[in-house]
């Protein structure tokens, strides 16, 4: 699956965009998230406060109990702040 | 075009002329237009980043839900994305509609909801550095009241 990385997010992994092969037990945004906390310093930095980050699959918000799949697109940012 | 993410300046008044031209037959136009607030001049740029794809489709998600909501003849949104300095616009809503209520609240409504839905970042540039802006809950409120 592809994982996209926006704002602050983006700069503590350093890198915007990965491809990634999660294990299978790995079914949710919320799994994704602590098995991508553990990918690098980076990636736990980013993934440190929960409450400060949400979430996007294939381009629609979702919850972290939202499921993902192989090939998805899964998107990780802070708070909105347009306008 | 309804919905125009774009890096491109735009100038407000020649949107609105051109929004204007093409809402035919309404009886009421309104539009709002943000700019890069200064901060009393502690902040020098303003950078504004989206995710391309979704960002577009969050807007147009909420001018359709507009659009079923109230009588719109035309919506447009026009929102900025790059490097912006102080008092350049960032983003223009536009609603038209036969009477003032409709063209008001749907005004009111969509930029409410782009400030808490749609996917842009600000990244401001100061004196001491650069800071992301963060969301604040005054938006979530503003946004809420429409339910």
């Amino acid at each position: 699956m592809t994982v996209l990385y926006f704002a602050w997010l983006r700069q503590r992994v350093g890198a915007g965009a990965e491809t990634v092969s999660p294990p299978p037990e790995v079914t949710t945004v919320g799994a994704l998230m602590d098995w991508l906390a553990a990918r690098s310093p980076g990636h736990a930095a980013a993934f440190a406060d929960r409450g400060r980050i949400r979430a996007a699959v294939n381009q629609e918000h979702v919850k972290p109990d939202a499921p993902v799949r192989a090939g998805d697109e899964v998107a990780f940012f802070p708070p909105v702040t347009g306008g | 075009m309804s919905v125009r993410v774009q890096s491109e300046p735009f100038d407000p008044g020649a949107a609105l002329a051109a929004f204007t031209a093409e809402a035919v037959g309404a009886g009421a136009v309104v539009s709002f237009t943000g700019h890069v607030r200064d901060e009393g001049g502690r902040l020098t740029a303003l950078t504004l980043e989206h995710y391309p794809g979704m960002t577009e489709r969050e807007i147009a998600r909420w001018v359709e839900t507009a659009r079923e909501r109230w009588p719109l003849i035309a919506v447009q949104v026009i929102h900025r994305t790059g490097r912006l300095t102080p008092g350049e616009p960032i983003v223009f809503v536009a609603a038209a509609s036969a009477h003032r209520a409709a063209a008001f609240e749907a005004a009111s409504f969509l930029i409410d909801l782009l400030k808490t839905q749609a996917p842009f970042w600000k990244l401001e540039e100061g004196a001491e550095g650069a800071r992301w802006v963060e969301a604040r809950e005054a938006d979530d409120a503003a946004a809420q009241r429409w339910r």
